[in-house]
């Protein structure tokens, strides 16, 4: 037993901190909400360095590293507080392009996503559909070598810097089956028809939107896969890469903050033993995620359903920062704002990508057998 | 990194758990337990036998030179099956002794211990001195010296700790300190943590299996959102824990500074305290009022983790101490 990384794998770590250190923009830095700008911005320096899609394949611009490294790569990102690299291109369309795609669609999009051309949006949600993602109702009917699209998505992230969207419409209402009358459409967000509207949250951000389609005309290529094969393109996508959601990195950096700003509320012992729960909790969790790689390098396999207790315990961790925040800082001070903001938009990390709740179902039906 | 054991611990991991599926099953664990003497001279000579005594210990007097990570494995099991015999403190004392005694200490005691014939007990304080009560010898720390002294000699007022082990509380007329024994108490308490790793497997193991078997309103309870749901946060609780286990173990061989040590053993404890609390009270409530019965094994395992949660410092203990580290 062994816990540490490698030497290759201590100087891979080096090399990523050092370059982060030299080329991630201060005022990136620990921004809440950025701008499409600042996210092409950072999105183009990592391109660049060649480093912004490191799972893809090599001919398509990946790094070729292992899943430990990439492992390091997103915890050093998170650690020096780098801008997200928004998923929705990179490592959500591009993977289901990768498996299911045809040649045709994987030359038309990928470059574009690698370069920042095409800002990406997920459309699954919808007002009647969340955690029951199979219910979902937006309608595409085949007319020819189109199809028409109807219905509304919600929660859409960046659908308002978005250039295209890929989302889960029903094909065929007629099955018993729900899952086997959906499929998997890309649609230009300039398509007439579509329409943005934000939706505020209660941290005063705008991040997310409600999408509505009327008439939608979308050609048949912009189909991924068999038509009412779409559930199968999205059950691969819960499955493709799940090694970061634990946010370790992110939350190492914010427990760090947290100490430097409050240092002498550590000596409240009531507030310093509830940190100190929470620092140990993550350092758990640190090693519980290394025991995932590790588990994944031996068997070659992707990680099983218990992976997604890194979901569950990595935002909890995430929220219990915010708020020891919120008690260490003092309640009238102006700079205390900030704080605040970040504890109420955190709350949507046990909601978002599955809620915490439905990761306990996956964990008790597959992992468990119940 | 490499979460493996190796090949001869998971030799070893695979020959003490089957000698204990054979022969230390819970009937046979609860006539030990109920004996007068509390624990089992076959099982002990067993362990002899196997290598487990010596397995720490330098080759010089018939060990194997064996780390923590070595034993992480047989304590596991043991926790599984909530082993009574005086394994630990026997380990701890001849630990202390291969670290701080003298020659003669050293050379007279051992070689007996590694062969299974001495049982020693490690006193850090006059009360509750665990594995007393079937020690051959008596190890404490005095100033800076290291004293050993028959049990025979000495007056001692034994009891039963809650998970059925032996303890004693001890007339000593010297003072006892223990400066000597912070590294040896470090190890024993990471090992103490793979030990309720064991035993919280258990308890999720056989919780779980009552949730797909005992069945309510026409359906088996594991059924239900509110116990599915109870049931994945023991299972979380059990691979934290268990990750702090292997960290625990890691430090203590890795022989880095004292500090780093005790700084991950302290965080160690304090998950495995929490841990074993969540799971031990979790696991009896979803078996129901058979959760509460002598007859079934979790009982006992609940009394384990509840004692293990506590030995070696609580969870309070090891908060402050690894706030001052």
């Amino acid at each position: 037993m062994d816990l540490n990384y490698s030497p290759e794998e201590l100087a891979f770590r080096d090399e990523v901190r050092s370059w982060l250190a030299a080329n991630l923009p201060q005022e990136l830095k620990d921004k809440g909400h950025l701008s499409k700008e600042e996210l092409l911005r950072w999105h183009r320096i990592l391109a660049k360095q060649g480093w912004v899609a490191p799972a893809w394949p090599k001919e398509w611009g990946g790094t070729g590293w292992t899943a430990v490294q990439r492992y390091i790569f997103e915890e050093e990102l998170g650690y020096a507080g780098s801008p997200p690299v928004m998923p929705f291109g990179i490592s959500m369309c591009a993977p289901v392009l990768l498996a299911f795609g045809t040649e045709a669609q994987k030359k038309r999009f990928l470059p574009r996503i690698y370069d920042g051309e095409d800002f990406w949006c997920q459309g699954y949600s919808e007002p009647g559909s969340g955690s029951d993602l199979a219910s979902l109702k937006t309608k595409a009917i085949r007319n020819g070598d189109q199809y028409v699209v109807t219905g509304q998505k919600i929660w859409t992230s960046y659908a308002h810097y978005a250039d295209w969207i890929f989302c889960l419409v029903r094909t065929d209402p007629t099955v018993e089956k729900r899952q086997e009358g959906i499929s998997f459409l890309l649609m230009d967000m300039k398509t007439p028809g579509i329409t943005v509207r934000p939706l505020m949250l209660m941290d005063g951000g705008h991040s997310v939107n409600e999408v509505f389609f009327d008439d939608v005309k979308v050609p048949a290529e912009n189909r991924v896969h068999h038509e009412n094969a779409g559930w199968t393109v999205a059950k691969y996508l819960l499955g493709y890469e799940r090694m970061n959601t634990g946010r370790i990195g992110e939350s190492k950096r914010e427990l760090r903050k947290l100490k430097e700003a409050f240092s002498a509320k550590l000596h409240d012992v009531r507030f310093r033993d509830r940190l100190t729960r929470v620092e140990v909790e993550l350092m758990a969790l640190e090693i519980t995620n290394l025991r995932f790689l590790d588990r994944m390098r031996r068997t070659g396999q992707p990680p099983g359903a218990d992976v997604s207790m890194l979901k569950i315990r990595g935002t909890e961790i995430q929220q219990a920062l915010t708020e020891l925040a919120m008690q260490a800082a003092d309640p009238a001070a102006q700079e205390t704002q900030a704080l605040e903001r970040r504890y109420l938009d955190m709350r949507k990390t046990t909601i978002y990508a599955g809620s915490n709740e439905i990761q306990r179902n996956i964990i008790a039906k597959m992992t468990l057998g119940l | 990194m490499n979460f493996d054991y190796n090949e001869e611990q998971q030799l070893l991991a695979d020959s003490v758990r089957r000698f204990l599926q054979k022969d230390y099953d819970f009937e046979a664990r609860r006539k030990i337990v109920s004996s007068p003497e509390g624990w089992s001279e076959r099982v002990w000579s067993t362990f002899a036998d196997m290598g487990l005594i010596g397995l720490p210990l330098s080759p010089d007097y018939g060990g194997f030179g064996g780390g923590a990570v070595d034993l992480m494995s047989v304590m596991e099991a043991f926790g599984e099956a909530l082993v009574v015999e005086p394994y630990l403190p026997t380990l701890l004392a001849a630990l202390a002794i291969a670290k701080s005694g003298d020659a003669k200490q050293k050379q007279s005691i051992l070689p007996l211990v590694a062969q299974g014939k001495m049982r020693l007990a490690l006193a850090t304080g006059p009360r509750g001195v665990m594995g007393a009560p079937m020690a051959d010898k008596i190890v404490f720390s005095s100033g800076r010296k290291l004293r050993v002294l028959d049990r025979k000699d000495l007056q001692l007022k034994p009891h039963r700790t809650l998970d059925g082990l032996g303890a004693a509380d001890i007339a000593l007329e010297t003072e006892i300190t223990s400066p000597l024994l912070d590294e040896v108490l470090d190890f024993g308490a990471a090992l103490s943590c793979a030990e309720a790793v064991g035993a919280m497997k258990f308890a999720c193991d056989t919780t779980l299996e009552y949730l797909k078997t005992r069945r309510q309103f026409g359906v088996p309870i594991g059924a239900f959102q509110a116990l599915q749901h109870r049931m994945v946060d023991m299972f979380i609780s059990y691979e934290q824990a268990k990750s702090m286990a292997c960290l625990a173990c890691s430090k203590i061989d890795s022989h880095e500074n004292a500090a780093d040590r005790a700084r991950a053993v302290s965080a160690a404890k304090i998950k495995i305290a929490d841990a074993a609390r969540h799971i031990s009270q979790e696991s009896v409530q979803l078996h129901g009022g058979m959760g509460m019965s002598e007859e079934l094994k979790v009982s006992h395992t609940f009394r384990r983790l509840t004692a293990l949660g506590r030995r070696f410092g609580d969870a309070d203990q090891h908060l402050a101490r690894f706030a001052s580290l």
